[in-house]
């Protein structure tokens, strides 16, 4: 515990005392601290939802049927739990495969970055790769729809694969279920590459010169300066990077899969977000829905200490 | 990293810089190649939607608009300053974004200020509170019964009350304030200063760059969001915001889309845009894309400085 310094000098100052001559201090952040209590703590009393026959009518939450572990049950058997353990593949499979996509592209674009003479070009190209992460979600998805829609429609997509005979016939990329984990993928890939790029970047600078003052000394290309230079002397940055984000492997956004995802493709792009919006608020299915959230967020905290754990172990930073 | 070879020019290292010159050509000719085709890729979606927004609604149907508008018009632009729904929905956007900027940095830095004091004897308890909250949520459901019971829900103040604070930047200004040299706070404490004087008058001046940093992510999130509108305010129009007015016509969009592939074309669509015949669902949607996203793209270039320092203290942990 953080002892108060300036309490021992005089020894005898006891707790109220402490209080009374840190008084601003309190003023300024205990409010605070009640505000933050009420708006991340005081919902977990919902939980009990998850152990009850949730029904809105009844007001008090308490007056409300107990059933045990009933609704645990019902998640993940019949019909709700065949389409329960679907979504829970879709949302890995989709943050999955947006993440090492996501990772392997930031850091080579980051390696090519990097070799770019300083000037204006460089600037102008590392803003316009930036330029996305600034768009919302909803023009995002505006745009990829519009991208992949027929030729006719503006789909540029459909447009240049045809132009080189890949294609005979425009396809229809929302309306078919397997291409839906890759336009998730390929649209968080557009929307973040850049950014992503300049934590690489940042950590690109503070590599030794003198390193490649060396290299360059025992003749080493540029291939060789980037695969024993410039690549191990971010690897720190990219194993923190790695682990953090198996916090995050239950994450697989929210909006394409609300606004793109559609009847035709809802066995790929339905993931456990989108079960807790249609089971708690369109069929009132509160138990249910609260009984997923748990699940998620149970599953998500356990992976982030996992992962502080193994970051330990690794020697690297804790990350909590 | 050129000027590192420029340095001491001996024989030797001049003729291996002259091989590294001849195997670079090629190579920054190849990587330049690169990045001008990764700017088409990512300017081009909005280059074109900023071409059909120009562009006459029914002409656009035909196709073949890329980079430039073919029969240039302003009309679409007429017609969303013209929508009632969507002037008050900027509007509200504005005053949203800046009372979340405003009240989020002040509230922020205040008790990032209290929580870096050494001496400070709940400094630990709450600051656990605080960073707990980063790795967990209620969900979606508890989370609504609470802003329901509380009776905010269909209310401007579900907008900015719930976010006055967020855990994340909380760690990144005390970080920054504690790299404030202990001296002057301690003499304007000598001189009589207390503690909110001293966040107010010497702490805050000194934290303007982390603050700036802040203000454009906070403003863009403000700016960006859409689901505190949808799931809380959806049922007042006088409270709808611009990315949920643009979410609605894309929805609508994308279900008409479902019937007809090619998507809301010809006499159907121009009934449905309403104030004229020129005018398509497709053309207002590219031009209200365009309104939504240009306060962001013109303020993000001059602020780039201010972001690229504020990631790097920001990945700095503690």
């Amino acid at each position: 515990m953080a002892t108060n310094i300036q309490a021992l000098p005089g020894k005898k100052k006891g707790f109220w005392s402490i209080v009374a001559s840190q008084r601003e201090l309190i003023l300024m952040s205990v409010p605070l601290m009640l505000y933050k209590i009420l708006f991340s703590y005081v919902p977990i009393v919902g939980w009990t939802m998850a152990f009850q026959n949730y029904k809105p009518a009844i007001r008090s939450i308490w007056k409300q049927k107990w059933v045990g572990f009933d609704n645990f049950v019902k998640l993940f058997t019949g019909v709700n739990g065949a389409r329960f353990i679907r979504d829970i593949v879709n949302t890995m499979g989709q943050s999955i495969l947006t993440l090492v996509l996501g990772y392997i592209f930031a850091i080579v674009l980051a390696l090519l970055m990097n070799e770019m003479k300083n000037g204006p070009f460089k600037r102008i190209v590392q803003n316009i790769s930036y330029m996305p992460h600034f768009l919302s979600w909803i023009i995002v998805c505006g745009l990829v729809s519009t991208m992949l829609a027929v030729p006719s429609s503006g789909g540029i997509v459909n447009d240049i694969l045809m132009r080189l005979h890949l294609i005979k016939e425009p396809i229809m990329f929302l309306a078919e279920p397997k291409y839906f984990w890759g336009i998730v993928a390929g649209s968080n890939l557009w929307k973040e590459l850049g950014w992503n790029t300049i934590i690489y970047l940042a950590a690109m600078t503070a590599i030794d010169p003198s390193l490649y003052e060396a290299a360059v000394m025992d003749g080493a290309s540029r291939w060789q300066k980037m695969w024993y230079i410039t690549l191990p002397g971010i690897k720190s940055t990219i194993v923190v990077l790695l682990i953090m984000s198996t916090g995050q492997i239950l994450e697989a956004g929210f909006e394409i899969q609300y606004f793109l995802g559609n009847g035709l493709v809802v066995d790929k792009s339905e993931t456990i977000d989108i079960f807790v919006l249609t089971y708690g608020m369109r069929l009132g299915n509160y138990s249910l829905a609260t009984v997923a959230g748990i699940f998620k967020s149970v599953v998500s905290i356990t992976l982030v200490s996992l992962a502080n754990f193994i970051s330990g172990k690794l020697g690297e930073e804790k990350l909590i | 990293m050129d000027s590192v070879y420029s340095v001491n020019k001996t024989n030797k290292r001049l003729k291996s810089k002259n091989k590294l010159k001849s195997d670079g050509v090629v190579f920054n000719i190849v990587n330049n190649l690169i990045m001008i085709i990764l700017c088409i890729i990512m300017l081009y979606p909005m280059l074109n939607t900023l071409a059909i927004s120009f562009n006459d609604g029914l002409d656009t149907v035909r196709g073949g608009i890329y980079l430039w508008p073919r029969m240039f018009t302003l009309h679409n632009y007429r017609v969303v300053l013209h929508m009632d729904t969507i002037y008050n929905a900027f509007i509200i956007s504005v005053v949203k974004t800046i009372v979340i900027v405003v009240t989020n940095l002040f509230f922020t830095s205040m008790l990032a200020y209290a929580l870096s004091r050494k001496e400070y004897i709940f400094r630990k308890p709450i600051t656990t509170i605080f960073v707990l909250t980063m790795y967990f949520n209620a969900g979606l459901i508890p989370n609504y019964m609470l802003i329901k019971n509380l009776g905010m829900i269909n209310t401007f103040a579900v907008y900015w009350i719930p976010n006055i604070i967020s855990a994340f930047n909380l760690i990144v200004i005390r970080t920054y304030i504690k790299t404030i040299p202990e001296s002057l706070i301690e003499s304007a404490r000598m001189d009589g200063a207390r503690e909110f004087r001293i966040f107010i008058q010497i702490v805050m001046p000194l934290i303007v760059p982390t603050l700036a940093t802040i203000a454009l992510f906070v403003a863009v999130g403000s700016w960006n969001s859409w689901f505190d509108t949808f799931l809380y305010n959806s049922g007042k129009q006088e409270l709808s915001t611009l990315q949920y007015e643009l979410q609605k016509l894309l929805a609508s969009a994308m279900q008409a889309g479902q019937r007809t592939p090619a998507g809301g074309t010809g006499a159907n669509a121009a009934a449905a845009a309403g104030a004229s015949n020129t005018s398509t669902p497709q053309a207002v949607r590219a031009a209200i894309t365009i309104v939504t996203a240009v306060p962001i793209l013109l303020v993000y270039p001059f602020l780039q400085r201010y972001f690229i320092t504020g990631l790097a203290i920001g990945s700095v942990k503690e």
